[in-house]
Parts: C-alpha cells; sequence; structure tokens
C-alpha cells in the first residue's frame, strides 16, 4: 500500500521534472513552427488551398531560392574541403601541439563570430574601401571592383560565410581523424601500403560519412543564415532568408500565406539536409566506437 | 613524412592567412576615423553613444535570464530522463536537435504569428511579454548546446550513486538537484552558459522582428549608418566571443576527468 503510494509519488515528480522541458519544446519549437507552416496551405478565406505553393513558382521567388541553394552549397562544400584540410594538417601533419589547440580555441570563436559583427569584418577587409582591395589596387595594380569582383555577390558572401563554415568542421570533423587509428596506418604500412594507398583505401573511406554528414550540416547553417547577408547587403540581395525578412517586417509579397509557404520551402530544404546528415552520422558512428 | 609535414605548414599558414587578414584589416580599419594618423576615435565614439550602453545592457540581462531559464529547463529534465525515464531520451534527443534544423527567423516567424497580440497567449502584446518571449527564444536557439553540456556533465558523474546516498542522508529531490547534482556538473553547465551568452549577445534576427532594443539590430542600425564605428563594434564583439570562448575553456581544466561509470 504504501509503496504504491510513493512510487506513484515518485512517478509523477519525475514528470513534474521533464515536463517544463516537454511543454517549453512544444510550446517553442514545435508549435509556432507547425502553426506556420499549416498556414502555408490556408488561403485569405481561410479555406485549405494549394495555391500559396503554386505561388512561390515566381521568377523573383525561384530565384531567391537558387542563390541561397547556390551559397549554401558552394560554402559549405568549400568549407568542408578546407576544414578537412586545415583538421587533417594539425592532427595528421604532427604540427607543434600548442598549435593545435590554439586552432581549436580559434575554432570555437570563428564558428561562434557569425551575424553583423562578420559581416562589418568584411566591410573592412574586401569592400570598397576595405585594406586588401586597397593593397591589392595600390601594391598590386589590382582593382578587385573593376575586376568584378563584388562584396555584395554570390562569390563576396560564400567568402564570407567561409567565416564561420570552415572553423565549424575543423570542430565537428577533428573527433572523427582522431578516431583514426594509428594502428590502422601502421598495419597498412607493414603490409606494404604508400601513405596514399592508406588514405584511397581506408582513411577517406572511414571520413567520408562524417565528411558528408557535417557538409550536410554546413548547408543548413548557411541557408538559414540571414545576420550575415543584411548586414552586409541590407535587404539588396534577393536571398531567401532576407526575402522571408522583408514578407516578416512589412508584408512584402502581400500575402501572409505565401509568407508561409516560403518559410515552408525553407524548413523542408534545410530538414532534407539535415535528414541526410542523420542517416549517415548513423554510420559513421560505427567506426567511432 | 618530411613532405608531409611540409604540406601541414602551407595548409596552415593558408587558413591563418584567412582567418587573421580581415581581423587585422578591420582594427586597421576601426584606427582610421582621425584624417591622417590612427586613433582610437571611432572605439570612443562607440563606448560613449548612450545607445551602445543601453542595448548592450538589455542584451546581457536578456542572456543572463536566457541562461537561468536554460538551466532550470535543462538540468531536471536531463536528470530524470538519466535516474528513471530512460525510454524518454530520443524525444530530447529530438527536441535539441530541432533548433539547428530551424532556423531562427521561421521560430520568431512562428511566435509572431502564434503568439500576437490578439491569441490566448498574447506574448507579443506589451514590452514585457515580448522580452519573456525573447528570453525563450534565445533559450531555443541555445537549447542544443545547454543539453549536449549538461548531458556530457551528467555522464561523467554517478548520478545513481549520488541520488541513493543523499536519500539515505535525507535529502529531497529539490535539494539533490540543487545541493548536489547541479554543483558537481557545475563547469559543464557554465560551458553552456557562455556559449548561451557569446550566441545571444549579438543576435539580430529574432530581436529584430521583435522589435527590441538588443545589441544585435543596434550594430546592424550602425552599420547601416557610420562609417568606422562598425569596424570597432566588429572588433568588440570578437573579444566578447573569445572572452566567453575562452571561459570555457578555462572550465574544460577544472572539469572531472575521470568518469565515474560508464555502463
Amino acid at each position: 500500500m504504501s509503496t504504491t503510494t510513493s512510487s506513484r509519488r515518485r512517478f509523477s515528480l519525475e514528470f513534474l521534472g521533464v515536463a517544463p522541458f516537454i511543454i517549453f519544446g512544444l510550446m517553442f519549437l514545435v508549435l509556432p513552427t507547425l502553426y506556420l507552416l499549416g498556414g502555408a496551405f490556408i488561403g485569405r478565406d481561410g479555406e485549405l488551398t494549394f495555391d500559396n505553393i503554386l505561388g512561390l513558382f515566381t521568377d523573383q521567388i525561384m530565384a531567391a531560392y537558387w542563390i541561397s541553394i547556390r551559397i549554401a552549397g558552394a560554402s559549405s562544400i568549400i568549407g568542408a574541403l578546407a576544414g578537412l584540410a586545415i583538421a587533417l594538417a594539425i592532427i595528421r601533419g604532427r604540427l607543434p601541439a600548442p598549435l593545435r589547440s590554439a586552432i581549436m580555441t580559434f575554432s570555437g570563436v570563428a564558428s561562434n563570430f557569425a551575424g553583423v559583427p562578420l559581416a562589418f569584418a568584411f566591410i573592412a577587409t574586401l569592400g570598397r574601401l576595405g585594406l586588401v582591395t586597397i593593397i591589392a589596387k595600390t601594391v598590386f595594380g589590382l582593382d578587385l571592383y573593376r575586376a568584378g569582383f563584388n562584396l555584395l555577390s554570390f562569390w563576396g558572401l560564400t567568402i564570407t560565410y567561409l567565416y564561420f563554415q570552415i572553423p565549424l568542421m575543423i570542430l565537428i570533423i577533428a573527433p572523427a581523424i582522431d578516431g583514426l587509428k594509428k594502428e590502422w596506418s601502421e598495419a597498412a604500412a607493414s603490409l606494404g601500403a604508400q601513405p596514399w594507398q592508406f588514405w584511397r583505401y581506408i582513411g577517406l573511406p572511414i571520413l567520408w560519412p562524417s565528411f558528408l554528414g557535417t557538409v550536410s550540416l554546413l548547408f543548413a547553417n548557411a541557408f538559414g543564415a540571414i545576420a550575415t547577408a543584411y548586414g552586409l547587403t541590407g535587404s539588396s540581395l534577393n536571398i531567401v532568408p532576407i526575402l522571408l525578412y522583408a514578407q516578416i517586417r512589412g508584408d512584402a509579397l502581400q500575402n501572409p500565406g505565401l509568407g508561409a509557404a516560403l518559410a515552408l520551402g525553407m524548413v523542408v530544404i534545410t530538414a532534407f539536409a539535415n535528414i541526410i546528415y542523420l542517416v549517415i552520422s548513423q554510420r559513421a558512428e560505427r567506426w567511432m566506437k | 613524412m618530411k613532405q608531409n609535414r611540409f604540406w601541414a605548414w602551407v595548409v596552415f599558414l593558408l587558413g591563418a592567412s584567412y582567418f587573421i587578414v580581415p581581423l587585422v584589416a578591420t582594427f586597421e580599419f576601426s584606427l582610421r576615423m582621425r584624417r591622417g594618423y590612427y586613433s582610437f576615435d571611432s572605439y570612443a565614439s562607440v563606448f560613449s553613444d548612450p545607445n551602445f550602453q543601453a542595448t548592450f545592457g538589455y542584451s546581457v540581462l536578456i542572456g543572463i535570464f536566457s541562461i537561468l531559464v536554460g538551466i532550470v529547463i535543462v538540468v531536471p529534465a536531463v536528470y530524470f530522463v538519466r535516474l528513471r525515464l530512460p525510454w524518454l531520451r530520443p524525444f530530447m534527443e529530438f527536441f535539441t536537435l530541432l533548433p539547428l534544423i530551424i532556423p531562427a527567423i521561421i521560430l520568431v516567424y512562428g511566435y509572431i504569428r502564434l503568439y500576437n497580440s490578439s491569441s490566448i497567449i498574447p506574448f507579443t502584446g506589451s514590452a514585457l511579454g515580448t522580452d519573456i518571449l525573447l528570453t525563450f527564444a534565445y533559450v531555443t536557439l541555445a537549447l542544443p548546446y545547454t543539453y549536449r553540456a549538461v548531458d556530457t556533465g551528467m555522464r561523467t558523474i554517478d548520478v545513481q550513486t549520488l541520488t541513493e546516498a543523499a536519500q539515505i542522508a535525507g535529502a529531497n529531490t529539490i535539494q539533490i538537484i540543487s545541493q548536489i547534482i547541479l554543483p558537481n556538473i557545475l563547469v559543464a553547465v557554465l560551458s553552456g552558459a557562455f556559449l548561451t551568452f557569446a550566441i545571444v549577445i549579438g543576435e539580430f534576427t529574432i530581436a529584430s522582428l521583435l522589435n527590441r532594443p538588443a545589441f544585435g539590430p543596434y550594430l546592424q542600425n550602425i552599420g547601416a549608418n557610420r562609417a568606422y564605428e562598425p569596424a570597432a563594434l566588429a572588433i568588440i564583439s570578437f573579444i566578447i566571443t573569445w572572452g566567453a570562448m575562452g571561459m570555457i575553456n578555462v572550465l574544460g581544466r577544472f572539469a572531472p576527468r575521470t568518469s565515474a561509470r560508464t555502463d
């Protein structure tokens, strides 16, 4: 008798401890998102409709999605390759140990140094009056802007995004590289493998899932980012998050349902990238043990 | 092997120049305010701006509240899931992954639609309500990091034994969590707190769309209207981020190195 009451009391206590977390998650993650995305299927008069989704297929919106996907794709793939190279250099290239910990710390800082201040830094570097632009012009006689470069463009934004993408890659991939056991390369070498053969047949196949998974995480990271782009360009660049920002601010598309559909498109794309990540990282974990 | 090392240095130097040049350029730019020679005028101008002080103070305050709310929500949940409700773990993992999948701009759009002034819970109907909503939004943004920090912290201590020992000594559950578990995972919790702070302090999207006078929108506004102050603010922001991350590193040295039980 007394045991059942006490166990029931403990049972409810446990749920009392977990409940705030669950309620919070529902109220501030699940419900707002579902409510918003549901709005994509509701027309002006409150009826169920696919007009909003079809409304996405205009030139302006499709162009916005396309340039967003290109920027996120380029910055995630280049960022992942550069991050992998740096991580390999510091871990397998036997650079001095203090250098390694300095790079890891810096990566932690730089991966969080996104947003408006990052935009300022790149304006001061590669903007029209930026230091690199001026040095290129006065010392090397190369006018970057006359040569077709513009910070407020696909490549300008990609170069800026790399500042947080590369460090994020280093932080995520370093444990995977640490997981490549020394014994494996020794075993390969004692069987007569050249270093490149080790990487071709052992190292890269093992790193591949983590690599691909991190690319999709970086993709989602860049695709949803707005503050950096907004800090660089104001609202002049036609990428999806900025279009959505303008829509929330002042109903720029003059149709709330279309705004919701725009958001739905973003979630579908980032979710797709992350599902790839989840599936792949499950595979990758087999090697981490 | 020697060649290997050569390429490692080449990669390192290339990477280092990409990351260091913008910092140098920004710093140099921030010193250019007075014509003809370098000065710290832009910094003086920033620090004497009452809007800088007000918005920075506001963001620090919101950041502190976000950290506290995050701890209160996450620590008991992780504790009970570890101790008694392991089947809930997948849900926790799912919840804490969502903020990485759903961009911040979509979350805040959802909040504005769901919690507008004519809804059941009109968060955005008043300034205080919007402040609370902003705090909760930041708790949400930081959730993946807070959760992982706390979860890692609890993995290194023996929650089961500590709880039983405390119960035998007559402690109730609130005492166990606040006086036994929390002090033992303090390093992990503080790491999460500093990361939250680094994320929150210059956040732009949510604060701007909720129309709150936070540091992020202030930065953006200065960027659109001034020439040299933005560079100074970028350097200041970088130092703040560096400070928060540096604290995490320092704390890491105090973290328990042995895991008590790995079953």
